[in-house]
């Protein structure tokens, strides 16, 4: 339903997102984790075609964001950070306003605003002033136009911030309950918010994707592992091979390979320190070794300043523990 | 259909807020301030014409009253009409809403226009309040309809000139005071430019007297409709609404 290759966003010199590639599933909810100024805003804006990327290209449905942007903007939902509403028209004023813009049918629009308030829990407030809702509601105002018009495609930036566990809660499980009828993408910095919530998680740090896997094996993988990455002249699928033969290896992931060329991340437990078994199984196969580094920031190093503390009453254990 | 949907949310959030109310109020008595002692004048020297023949030649309705209003009424517009349009983009930029609004189904130019079409409408209602100040001569005087309607055109064109430019530069920032105030300023601009027409020599006056929005407005004030005129308008505000889609994609850019 998403996909994304090599997407690129520089704010002047400085890249927000750099070299994205990823994809997201049909029915499914991945979660974009990530420290401030990770790139997850970019990321989302870049998706709902808010803006356009400097380089790479996202297909969003089936469409490309950049030559089929209304096609796109048909069928995504989005919920920008800190729910931008217009605060002086009243609840029912403002989702009338949303799904004629989203140009739901006009004989629908009634029932669909309907639909869109009672699943949304806004019964009570659906003739206030926006101006006047506490943050909560707010919140959940967002989510109902962001719902109208049925979209496939779910876009929701840190749809929890700023709200109490209450209120958290509810947002979750309005989230949770669509896996397998709608796809979603959020981002946010909540670590334990992913393991509540999503399916797949994508980790993003300083516009680079990190990670990506379920949050189960995430964990599982964090408690054991140090990052090693090496740039390897030879045949990917021996290559690969000769390392996981390597005791102590966990995990080989080769990225750009171009050719003979590639680019390996390799997992290996924690505690050893795998750099001159990995050397030498590349010179004693006679392959080119172009470069062997640990990598900068671990995992761990990055969930250490993602997990913040969950304010939600969570009857889950947090992700890590020992 | 996106532009209706625009359309109708800016005249509700228009109406939200006290501002709209307040500068339609200011006009409307400003206006008839100017009204009442135009006519108090007018009035004076109808008396004295009275009794001296020499003198109602040159009185006529249309010239001594309504010309003047109309004019007067053109700068009242140049006031307020910035003060309408700042908070159009610079509001939803403010609030982050134009992210949203963006990522609708919408093209660009469905946006602005909802949003031109709202300020126009707003300033039409305006001047058919001020409608009740010709209507009050036809009861005792003999006005020219034709002036009158002329008239009413030339301001509602001025007034959707001054609306796309006060949107261009809604668009280019975030604050509506500094919105407002580039409106103003480059609305003067376009006013004084007129008056170099009278200093300079030769072709270069024709030149600014053709950018002067003050000179081909005087015609319509004056029952005289010609297509240089319109033209003129037209031109005007194609051109603005245009620099103010160019700003939105640079904007989208930039982000």
């Amino acid at each position: 339903m998403i996909e994304v290759q090599e997407l690129t966003k520089f704010y002047g010199n400085k890249a927000a997102i750099n070299s994205l590639s990823f994809s997201v599933e049909q029915g499914e909810v991945v979660g974009f984790l990530g420290p401030n100024g990770a790139g997850k805003t970019t990321t989302m804006r870049v998706l709902s075609c808010f803006m356009p990327p400097t380089s790479g290209s996202a297909k969003v449905a089936g469409f490309d964001i950049h030559t089929h942007s209304i096609d796109v903007r048909r069928r995504i939902g989005y919920l920008p950070e800190h729910t931008p509403l217009y605060t002086d028209l009243t609840v029912t004023q403002y989702l009338n306003f949303v799904a004629e813009a989203k140009a739901v049918p006009r004989l629908e629009r009634r029932q669909k605003v309907g639909e869109a308030i009672e699943r949304c829990l806004l019964h009570d407030v659906e003739r206030r002033i926006i101006n006047t809702l506490s943050k909560g509601y707010r919140q959940r105002v967002g989510l109902a136009q962001a719902l109208l018009g049925d979209p496939p495609v779910l876009i929701l930036d840190e749809p929890t911030i700023g709200l109490d566990p209450k209120q958290i809660i509810e947002i979750r499980k309005l989230i949770r309950e669509m896996q397998g009828k709608r796809t979603v993408i959020l981002s946010t910095h909540i670590l334990p918010e992913v393991s509540a919530v999503c399916q797949r998680v994508i980790i993003i740090n300083d516009g680079r994707i990190a990670a990506v896997d379920t949050p189960e094996n995430l964990t599982r993988r964090l408690q054991r592992s140090t990052q090693i990455v090496l740039q390897v002249e030879g045949p990917p699928d021996q290559v690969t091979r000769r390392f996981l033969d390597i005791t102590g290896v966990l995990r080989v992931d080769m990225k750009d390979g171009t050719g003979a060329l590639g680019r390996y991340v390799i997992e290996t437990e924690k505690g050893r320190d795998l750099r001159r078994e990995l050397a030498q199984a590349v010179c004693s196969s006679g392959w080119g070794l172009l470069e062997l580094r640990p990598v900068d920031m671990s995992l761990e190093d990055i969930f250490i300043r993602l997990v913040t503390e969950d304010q939600a009453v969570s009857d889950q254990p947090a992700a890590i523990s020992t | 259909m996106g532009t209706v949907a625009v359309f109708k949310k800016e005249m509700r959030s228009y109406f939200a807020s006290p501002v709209a109310l307040v500068v339609l109020t200011i006009f409307l008595v400003i206006a008839g301030y100017f009204f009442y002692s135009i006519l108090a004048y007018f009035s004076l020297v109808s008396t004295q014409a009275s009794m001296n023949p020499a003198l109602a030649r040159g009185l006529n309705v249309t010239e001594g009253v309504l010309r003047p209003l109309f004019s007067d009424m053109s700068v009242i517009l140049l006031f307020m009409m910035p003060l309408l349009t700042m908070r159009l983009f610079a509001e939803e930029r403010k609030q982050g809403t134009l992210e949203l609004l963006l990522t609708y189904p919408l093209r660009d130019g469905e946006v602005l226009l909802g949003k031109f079409l709202a300020a126009t409408f707003l300033v039409a209602i305006l001047l058919l309040a001020t409608g009740i100040y010709p209507l009050l001569l036809v009861f005792w005087s003999e006005p020219e309809l034709y002036p009158i309607l002329t008239g009413y055109l030339g301001l509602l064109l001025l007034a959707m000139t001054f609306i796309a430019l006060g949107l261009f530069f809604s668009s280019l920032t975030q604050n509506q005071i500094v919105a407002a105030v580039l409106a103003f300023g480059a609305l003067l601009l376009f006013w004084v430019i007129g008056w170099a027409a009278t200093l300079a020599e030769g072709d270069w006056s024709l030149v600014f007297r053709h950018l002067s929005i003050v000179e081909h407005f005087s015609s319509f004030a004056r029952g005289v409709l010609e297509t240089k005129d319109l033209a003129y308008y037209l031109g005007l505000i194609s051109f603005f609404l245009f620099a103010t889609l160019k700003s939105l994609e640079v904007r989208r850019w930039k982000g």
